[in-house]
């Protein structure tokens, strides 16, 4: 059994005896004997750290990884510097709690107000929070966000995750907030429906750039639709998608949120991952999440600190605004690593490769008779196609083969993505395993 | 020191990408973006210089003592995070099919089970990504199960004034109203004040036991009688399960809906503030509510179920922060039933005997025995000599400690809370107990240099009010 206590048997006796206690349970006097436990857990004898190893490398290896991934649909897989893990398996910012001592903890304030400053940067917004749980929540952290006294209805553009419309409508269900979607036209969220239903009660419009089907939505019509109204205007941005293409401030929006992992974390089986989500000036004091500031020590030193915490739990308790207390502090850290080390351009890079390798992709797969993309718009790393044969066949083929296919989004449908990653060779092997297993 | 913004040169940076190998494809010029990206400039030397300073200026559980009171800063084996880096884990995409990702769910399924046993519930989901957000799920299924019933008056959470903020925050944000009841002097829940509030509109009562004065509440199974025969549901904050793994089980005291903070209880590391998890539990009855997808056994293999109804949804995407459950399942294997027990008999152990070194010296409004922790609290001084408990906490950093959780609980004055953790030795203690009790000394002869400190960390203490007056929030590009 591994053990991580270093007092021994016979100094925990001896504690016990300075403190006058011959029995343990004289400890625990306060549990009622009806709950106090007298028989051991039913779990596993502990194991040694040699031991415990082997078992979970045997249960890792029940796993699948796929040599070649051509999925997305919320999970990217992107290269990662080898900074990026070297920095973020420093003991320090492994194992060091919230900030709450800023004397000691100036590293870590200063890592995220580097990180706020980054997703500024990327955003085009003027304010960011430390991170919350990912894109999902933050998304739904928005939405509720912008709730007013009259306006309590959200519109959500029905081409964003799917799983982030599900967090949304669990954060709405049972409180005064409502959401509705807007419906779909070829593949992009219709702005025509949207215009119609916009009303007084409208509280704000959220929309995912590129959206869920791969798609580039028309950003700046929505902009010029809500300009002129109170209501506020949420994108949910690809960050990589932002080296090379319009930040959410151009296109008008007054909070900007989405899913960091693409930049440094690996896929890791859905977590952690990185909720980023930057504001205007305006509505900064309305934005949840640990926040960190600037200001001097009282030799007028440069001091990073916790701030704006009048919004939070600890002290405003029901009446808060945030009820944020852990968020993904290292995930964020990674992220901020990620973008030293890439710099603009390698960002702009990574995201121009991406769209170039999905592009290529496409027309490789619209070479064969049964592929033709679902959508005519305009895509960036996510596209969508019909397949005319048995989808299910199609993808266990490609597994046996080592290649994780597109996701499957029903009637024939299949989502790709490509990325830096995928090489031009890795693309054609692709091809001739789906040629192959066509054949087959 | 510098930002890394304010390091480098114009043109310096790492080359991390190859050229493209098919035709490029640029993005219409509709779509592209026009502002200026302002990312460091830097090279890898300066980054990894960088980082190793800032390192230098962060406190971690290796670097020494670490009592936050409630946040069971206990040592981090590094097994565990070994182990979450093992490309079987990381290099796995959340939406492969079930047949390649057998590993994963059986890490979720086998923590499931293991989590079930130490707390008495029936089910745990890992979707929540941390306590608060586990409290925010649990509140929900308690909305969900009165809603389903069709018992829609029941929109009251009854909460002790003694709770963390989080629990009132997350029943305001499940679309409770709050009722905050106060504790008796010896820090109970007062069962005359809980008698009086509950009725046909309580939806649950929250309750953290240990409770945050690190009592165990011995009218604990009164308490979760007085709710269940009024109609409402008891949710268990498991902030302080670290005092009784293997000794209670919140499941045998009564209690339908539970959280836990693997972070805390079960080893993980908190990253400077995360990513932690908050996982959910909850008895037979409220299995249908919790967030979907379900992992359960069919045929043989593990497979995700996504078929209640009366599911309260998603709370966040995919299926929690898997990596931190991959670490509390080594922590639980390498623990077995026996060292989870251990590490709680020695998490009070400790407690306890650093109660009873400085019990002398110090005011503790609840004397022991103590479960994890302990609250001191500082008003006397604060009124005999002007040190509070931020000047008291502001000199420990001076002699190379994190201070313990400052001014919480609410009900006690200048209070500071002590949780030293089954993974400190008696050397620790005796050592750290000399130094509290030097403090002690000097804030009686010399009060005016405690407003002073920290005298030697890299910086001072920080204006705080400054900083939420005038937000400065990113760095200002020259």
């Amino acid at each position: 059994m591994g053990n991580y206590v270093p007092n021994t048997p016979g100094e925990q006796q001896e504690m016990l005896k300075e403190l006058g206690v011959n029995d343990i349970r004289e400890l625990f006097r306060a549990v009622p004997d009806q709950v106090y436990l007298n028989t051991p857990l039913k779990l596993a004898k502990g194991l040694s750290e040699f031991e415990v190893k082997r078992r979970m490398k045997q249960i890792a290896a029940k796993n699948t990884v796929f040599s070649s991934i051509f999925r997305g649909a919320g999970a990217y897989h992107h290269y990662i510097p080898s900074i990026v893990t070297q920095i973020t398996s420093k003991e320090e910012f492994v194992t060091a709690y919230t900030p709450y001592q800023a004397e000691i903890s100036q590293g870590i304030l200063q890592s995220i107000f580097e990180y706020q400053t980054m997703i500024c940067e990327l955003t085009g917004m003027d304010v960011s929070n430390a991170s919350v749980y990912d894109g999902a929540t933050a998304a739904a952290e928005a939405v509720i966000m912008c709730k007013e006294r009259k306006q309590r209805k959200a519109l959500v553009s029905a081409a964003i995750h799917p799983q982030t419309i599900e967090t949304i409508r669990t954060y709405c269900m049972g409180t005064d907030m409502e959401m509705l979607l807007i419906p779909l036209k070829d593949g992009r969220t219709d702005l025509e429906k949207l215009e119609e239903m916009l009303d007084s009660e409208t509280s704000c419009v959220l929309l995912q750039q590129p959206n869920f089907f791969g798609q580039l939505e028309d950003c700046d019509a929505v902009g010029e639709i809500l300009s002129g109204t109170e209501i506020k205007y949420i994108l949910s941005c690809n960050p990589i998608s932002l080296g090379l293409l319009k930040t959410p401030a151009e296109y008008g929006a007054h909070i900007a949120v989405g899913e960091g992992q693409p930049l440094g974390l690996p896929l890791s089986f859905g977590g952690p991952y990185l909720g980023f989500m930057a504001t205007t000036e305006k509505l900064m004091r309305r934005l949840p999440g640990r926040i960190v500031g600037e200001t001097k020590d009282h030799k007028g030193e440069r001091t990073f600190v916790l701030t704006l915490q009048a919004r939070e739990q600890h002290i405003r308790r029901e009446k808060a605004s945030s009820n944020i207390c852990s968020n993904q502090a290292l995930c964020a850290m990674t992220a901020a690593v990620y973008l030293d080390a890439m710099g603009q351009k390698g960002l702009a890079q990574a995201a121009q490769l991406s769209m170039s390798k999905a592009h290529y992709l496409a027309e490789r797969l619209c070479e064969l008779k049964e592929f033709s993309l679902a959508y005519e718009g305009d895509f960036f790393n996510e596209f969508v196609t019909d397949y005319q044969g048995d989808v299910d066949k199609l993808l266990t083929g490609l597994e046996e083969r080592g290649i994780l296919g597109g996701y499957p989004l029903g009637a024939g449908q299949l989502l790709w993505c490509a990325t830096e990653m995928n090489t031009r060779e890795e693309i054609d092997a692709l091809l001739e395993a789906i040629k192959e297993v066509l054949g087959a | 020191m510098k930002l890394i913004f304010e390091k480098g040169k114009e043109g310096r940076g790492c080359e991390m990408l190859p050229e493209s190998d098919v035709p490029v494809t640029a993005p219409s010029e509709k779509f592209l973006r026009k502002k200026e990206l302002r990312l460091p400039q830097v090279s890898e030397t300066e980054i990894s210089r960088h980082y190793t300073q800032l390192m230098k200026r962060t406190f971690g559980v290796n670097n020494g003592f670490y009592p936050l009171g409630s946040c069971t800063m206990k040592y981090n084996p590094k097994v565990n995070d070994d182990m979450a880096k093992l490309p079987g884990f990381t290099e796995v995409h959340p939406l492969q099919p079930e047949s390649t990702v057998q590993g994963c769910l059986e890490v979720l399924k086998k923590t499931e089970e293991a989590l079930c046993e130490v707390t008495g519930m029936d089910a745990i989901d890992f979707q929540p990504a941390a306590g608060a957000h586990g409290e925010f799920a649990g509140l929900k299924l308690i909305w969900a199960y009165h809603q389903d019933r069709k018992d829609v008056k029941r929109t009251k959470i009854i909460v002790p004034d003694s709770a963390h903020g989080t629990n009132p925050a997350s029943a305001a944000m499940a679309g409770f109203s709050v009722i905050n009841i106060p504790s008796t002097k010896e820090g109970y829940v007062d069962l005359e004040e809980l008698r009086k509030v509950v009725g046909e509109d309580t939806a649950g009562f929250m309750l953290t036991n240990p409770n945050t004065i690190g009592m165990f509440d011995e009218n604990i199974l009164e308490i979760t009688r007085i709710v269940h025969e009024a109609g409402g549901l008891n949710y268990y904050d498991g902030a302080n399960l670290n005092a009784i793994m293997g000794i209670a089980r919140p499941g045998d005291m009564g209690f339908d809906v539970v959280h836990l903070n693997l972070h805390k209880t079960f080893s993980t590391p908190h990253g400077g503030g995360g990513p932690g998890s908050g996982p959910v539990g909850c008895k037979e009855q409220l299995i249908k509510y919790l967030p979907t997808p379900r992992i359960i056994n069919k045929d043989g293999s593990l497979t995700f179920d996504s078929k209640s109804e009366v599911s309260i949804g998603r709370v966040k995407a995919f299926y929690g922060n898997f990596l931190v459950v991959v670490r509390a399942l080594t922590y639980i294997l390498t623990l077995g039933a026996e060292g989870l027990r251990k590490a709680s008999e020695n998490a009070v152990i400790n407690a306890n005997y650093m109660l009873h070194l400085l019990k002398d010296t110090f005011d503790i409004p609840f004397p022991g025995p103590c479960m994890h922790e302990f609250v001191i609290s500082l008003e006397e001084l604060k009124k005999e000599k002007g040190v509070s408990a931020l000047d008291f906490a502001k000199t420990m950093l001076d002699y190379g400690n994190h201070p313990p959780t400052m001014y919480f609980p609410l009900i006690v004055h200048e209070a500071l809370m002590v949780e030293p953790t089954e993974t400190e030795s008696i050397e620790t203690l005796k050592e750290v107990a000399e130094i509290y009790k030097q403090i002690y000394d000097r804030a009686q002869k010399e009060p005016e240099a405690l407003h002073l400190s920290p005298v030697t960390t890299v910086v001072g203490r920080p204006d705080e009010v400054a900083a939420a007056r005038n937000p400065i929030l990113r760095y200002q590009f020259k």
